[in-house]
């Protein structure tokens, strides 16, 4: 008779794996891909395989250096390249939106230790190191429908006119809200419609791949602050890279707290500081360094607020 | 304190959605004929291991005791076959530690030892206690706690609810199942009397609501005017979610009430009983005959025709099998209890205890474990632990054996269900490293102890 196997309770396991989340985030963004090809055009695609095939690359050779096991097959690179060229507008240059991965893969997550160890969204992050570098091709943003690369028009993000004060000159016309809800904005790739955001974040929330914690709160908290300070709550919520960050940057696991009261916490903080920066700092938007700097903050948020194991006295109590 | 029947289980938090597979809950048990040989442990319970009273030769009878100890948690081993004592051994346990065992060579008689007669009727707590005692009881869920320690509440603890505890959360396991369809009337009885000597007024059979059949058996029993004139039992279906037969689960979701960190049921006025338990009980009061059989299921992809089985307590899982059709394929992984909780035995050599409920066997494809990979910090064992705490982070601090940070973590309230391990999407052994981590944490703990002492003897110098 063969050897049986001794192993630590508990002998089954579930049907979830990393690879099996990850690529339900992918369909989730399915959407939102879509979405961009209708309204940028195929240059969109384009620009989403350069960046997909840029994470993959970066990834498996990182993994080959480092002479650690290769990962590239728990789909999180995917993840990570479809999310930056979410978050490129379209006209940028393949070598730039390769250039990011790089960043996003080697730089952020890599040489942090690989999968759950990067202390930030690396797609973000490189968002930002590109925004940074190339600040002229960043915002050089093409209106929907206008497919003649070459010489396509400019235009603005509705959240960069807000900010020029467009809409209060006349210069500019506010977008509908179906407008927004829809994508037909300028805008990155992926930010326009929200509709496809939306979807997808149903997807996840119905998979138990996210819960809506993160994004109801987020959300909530920029509608609240919004209305506060005599905005427009639902321009606010439906412009600029909200939809994207609360539905798929902010819940991003490693970079999100693991329990209930932190995330709460977290997502707030996302929210107070995207109104605070669209309000009052020179820039047009806010949603990248909001999560960055909440993801940074990560660690002490956990600290600070744990869940209290089951049947211990409450805090203020003795013994807590 | 409210002591109103609840329409509904009150929330629990986390658990796991396991499957059910429960295979075998539509068949009859089937008792089987005493294999040649038993092979009774010493340690078939929580506590101090006993000492056998028998020796090589010694002719046994169904119900002789054979072995005792003086500890107070601890409970006395009866034979469950009548023969002839083989020899006094040493066997390999499920847990992998080497425990003394009887062997008993049966004489295919089942003869019962003429010394056995029903106990005086019991009125008072000492007698329950002792009868309980007396009879070898141990929680027949799957812990094997000493019945009579259980039942002894300690002084200025008063019980005002009774759990009698058929859950059965974890997958294939259907013994208990069985035993609601099988034995209502033990059942009924065995609650009566606790209940008449603890002077308990609220009885709840708590049953999850995947066993359709049992819970309309009990509550045919349990609506009996006759028998219940001011309905004080009554069945409170529960969500079908694993760990919800965890005793600190199980007292939330009927009652609301939460056991301290470190405490007993006791200390929120709760008793919980397997329902085996209970009805073992009943009929030990009725005939007088201990705990010598136990309903087994026996399932799995490997096994050829699972079945529950009523077996003699020391059987070899090999024989078991053999009684249940043998194998259809090679068996790669045995487990004695659920596929959650149950420890996987090192041979078929090992025998059944008296707190076992299951034997799986499984093939190839089932035994295979998910080979781990980096957590990616998802927060599903957070989100699945139904004691609050943070799994990922326990693996982690018990990985670098970090036995303050662990005590921080509260790692002493982990109960080992495995719903974090389960719902892992990395699939990280995270209870295996809990397990260490406890272990560390009770080293630390002595060490800190030895240290203190030795400090203070010195000081006397």
């Amino acid at each position: 008779m063969n050897k049986l196997l001794v192993s630590s309770s508990p002998h089954f396991h579930g049907p979830d794996t990393t690879q099996s989340l990850m690529l339900d985030v992918i369909i989730a963004l399915s959407p939102a891909m879509v979405a961009s090809v209708i309204l940028f055009g195929f240059r969109a695609a384009v620009i989403i395989l350069t960046t997909v095939a840029s994470c993959i690359l970066s990834e498996y050779v990182c993994r080959r250096v480092m002479k650690r096991p290769q990962t590239v097959g728990d789909l999180s690179c995917v993840v990570t390249g479809v999310l930056l060229a979410m978050n490129l507008p379209v006209s940028i240059s393949p070598v730039i939106a390769a250039f990011g991965g790089v960043v996003a893969i080697v730089v952020v997550k890599q040489m942090f230790g690989g999968i759950g160890q990067n202390f930030v969204n690396p797609a973000l992050t490189a968002r930002i190191v590109l925004m940074n570098s190339f600040p002229a091709k960043m915002t050089g943003w093409t209106a929907p429908f206008d497919h003649a690369f070459v010489d396509a028009a400019t235009t603005a993000t509705p959240l960069g006119q807000l900010k020029a004060g467009l809409f209060a000159s006349g210069e500019a016309v506010k977008p509908s809200y179906l407008d927004l809800f829809l994508g037909n904005t300028g805008g990155c790739l992926g930010e326009t419609c929200a509709l496809a955001l939306i979807l997808g974040g149903v997807y996840l929330v119905l998979r138990r791949v996210i819960s809506p914690v993160i994004p109801v709160t987020y959300l909530g908290t920029v509608a609240v602050l919004s209305l506060l300070l005599g905005r427009d709550p639902l321009f606010d919520l439906l412009s600029g890279g909200l939809m994207i960050g609360a539905i798929f940057m902010a819940t991003d696991y490693t970079t999100s707290p693991i329990n209930f009261g932190a995330r709460i916490v977290y997502a707030a903080g996302c929210g107070v500081l995207t109104i605070l920066i669209r309000a009052f700092a020179s820039l047009p938007e806010g949603v990248s360094y909001s999560i960055v700097l909440m993801n940074i903050l990560v660690p002490l948020i956990e600290r600070a607020v744990k869940p209290r194991a089951f049947g211990k006295p409450k805090k203020g109590k003795a013994g807590a | 304190m409210d002591l109103s029947f609840p329409k509904r289980p009150f929330r629990t938090h986390g658990g796991a959605h396991v499957p059910h597979r429960k295979n075998t809950a539509g068949m009859e048990s089937r008792f089987m004929p005493p294999p040649a040989t038993v092979t009774i442990a010493m340690t078939q319970h929580i506590g101090a291991p006993c000492t056998p009273s028998v020796k090589k030769g010694d002719k046994v009878y169904v119900g002789t005791k054979i072995a005792d100890s003086p500890a107070y948690v601890s409970a006395p081993i009866h034979s469950s076959v009548s023969g002839t004592v083989k020899e006094l051994t040493k066997i390999l346990m499920p847990g992998g530690q080497y425990a003394d065992a009887v062997v008993i060579e049966s004489d295919g008689q089942m003869e019962k030892d003429p010394s056995i007669r029903p106990p005086e009727e019991i009125r008072t707590k000492e007698q329950l206690v002792q009868a309980a005692h007396d009879s070898g009881l141990v929680g027949l869920g799957g812990a094997g706690f000493p019945a009579h320690v259980k039942l002894n509440i300690p002084e200025g603890k008063s019980i005002d609810t009774l759990i009698v505890n058929v859950a059965e959360c974890e997958p294939y396991l259907t013994a208990d199942h069985r035993e609601a369809l099988e034995n209502g009337e033990n059942i009924l009885h065995g609650i009566y009397k606790i209940k008449e000597i603890l002077d308990v007024h609220r009885v709840l059979i708590a049953i999850e609501d995947n066993k359709p059949d049992a819970i309309q058996k009990l509550t045919e029993i349990a609506d009996n005017p006759e028998l219940d004139p001011n309905d004080e039992v009554r069945i409170l279906p529960l969500r079908a979610s694993y760990p919800q037969g965890a005793e600190k689960v199980l007292v939330q979701a009927c009652t609301g009430r939460c056991v301290p960190a470190g405490g007993l049921p006791a200390d929120v006025g709760c008793l919980v009983m397997n329902i085996a338990s209970v009805s073992f009980l009943a009929s030990y009061m009725k005939n007088g005959m201990p705990l010598t059989m136990k309903r087994v299921t026996v399932d799995g992809s490997a096994v050829k025709e699972p079945q529950n089985v009523i077996v003699p307590v020391g059987t070899k899982i090999s024989d078991l099998i053999e009684f249940c059709g043998g194998l259809k394929e090679e068996p790669h992984k045995i487990i004695m209890g659920g596929p959650m909780m149950g420890v996987a035995v090192p041979d078929m050599e090992v025998p059944v205890l008296k707190q076992n409920n299951g034997i799986l066997v499984f093939g190839e494809k089932d035994a295979k474990l998910m080979e781990p990979t980096d957590c990616i910090r998802c927060g599903r064992c957070v989100a699945a632990c139904p004691m609050h705490l943070v799994p990922s982070k326990l693996e982690k601090y018990a990985l670098r054996r970090d036995t303050d940070a662990l005590e921080a973590l509260d790692i002493a309230s982990c109960m080992e269900c495995g719903c974090c391990a389960f719902t892992c999407p990395a699939g990280r052994r995270i209870v295996q490293a809990i397990r260490l981590g406890k272990a560390d944490v009770r080293k630390a703990a002595a060490a800190k102890k030895a240290a203190a002492e030795k400090a203070e003897k010195e000081e006397k110098k």
